[in-house]
């Protein structure tokens, strides 16, 4: 046990430096938004494409599944494999919930002629958005396999570890998420 | 271990704080004037974001509760330094650039109108 703790604790830790590093990433994106959010071209600028109550949707979903996410977690130390499994259910489908309306929003955009290839800010937006929305589809990927690995083979502490890292994994997202919701979304309203 | 109390309390207070951000853009988006700035603005839903940074960091992440030598936060620390130095120095360098081109404009304007209808 002492030594799974031990074990527990380094992997974690690596996973902690690899979000870390994912930080920057994300810092790149949004200094390159920052620079280019004004350079429409001509074209739809980000006051005219945000629609805020929708994405005060795609914003409360996430944060619930940020929240089951953790009650998973919580629920795998307690050793309670069916309501991890059902805490684990209840985040996939708010993170596929999520992911819908994102992709929803996308087509709209790219129907309206506001794609990617339209300016520079549309550039940035939809990489800035769409990196974000990859890494939540490859979380949900994960946290599928995982349920997979929880229902064969139980809590162990190699299960328990896997999941305090997608546990992490997804609370890093949606703290990504805040700050997309504010540069990106609420800013443009002003 | 952690307890599904602390869970509650973050995921309150993150849904109050989101509702408080949207509800002052809904709200004086586009009204601010008569207010305040929209630099107050930017400020408030800048505070407001990182408030609720924090409160994920504590509630969720439990950074607080980690044990000494605090290798997650001093990992966070060096992060945040990096991101302060990569946004902050794309923004001043980016800002100098566009301010020497607005500069030149009148000149590459002179240079470049007479060369069109020479053609």
């Amino acid at each position: 046990m002492n030594h799974n703790d031990h074990t527990t604790g380094k992997v974690t830790f690596g996973f902690w430096v690899y979000l870390m590093s994912d930080c920057v990433l994300f810092a790149a994106l949004f200094a390159t938004y920052a620079v280019l959010h004004t350079a429409t071209f001509g074209g739809l600028a980000a006051g005219d494409i945000v629609d805020l109550p929708y994405v005060l949707w795609e914003t409360l979903l996430l944060l619930a599944s940020s929240f089951t996410v953790g009650l998973a977690l919580l629920l795998s130390y307690k050793g309670k494999k069916g309501a991890t499994l059902i805490a684990l259910a209840a985040t996939l489908v708010l993170g596929l919930g999520f992911l819908a309306l994102e992709v929803n929003e996308f087509v709209h955009l790219i129907e309206e002629g506001a794609g990617p290839d339209r300016s520079a800010f549309l550039s940035s937006f939809f990489t800035l958005l769409g990196v974000h929305g990859a890494h939540v589809a490859g979380g949900v990927l994960w946290m599928l396999v995982l349920m997979a690995h929880v229902a064969a083979r139980g809590l162990s502490a190699g299960t328990t570890r896997k999941l305090a890292c997608l546990a992490l994994f997804w609370h890093f997202l949606d703290i990504i998420w805040i700050f997309i919701f504010t540069f990106v979304y609420l800013f443009a309203t002003i | 271990m952690t307890k599904v109390s602390g869970y509650i309390v973050g995921f309150l207070l993150s849904i109050l704080l989101t509702l408080m951000a949207a509800g002052l853009a809904l709200q004086y988006g586009k009204s601010y004037e008569p207010l305040m700035g929209p630099g107050v603005m930017y400020a408030m839903l800048v505070v407001l974001a990182v408030l609720q940074l924090l409160v994920q960091l504590y509630f969720f992440l439990h950074l607080g509760e980690e044990k000494k030598p605090r290798w997650n936060a001093l990992a966070l620390c060096f992060a945040l330094m990096v991101v302060a130095i990569l946004v902050g120095g794309t923004l001043w360098i980016m800002h100098n650039l566009s301010h020497g081109q607005m500069a030149q404009l009148p000149f590459i304007e002179g240079a470049i109108t007479p060369q069109a209808s020479n053609d």
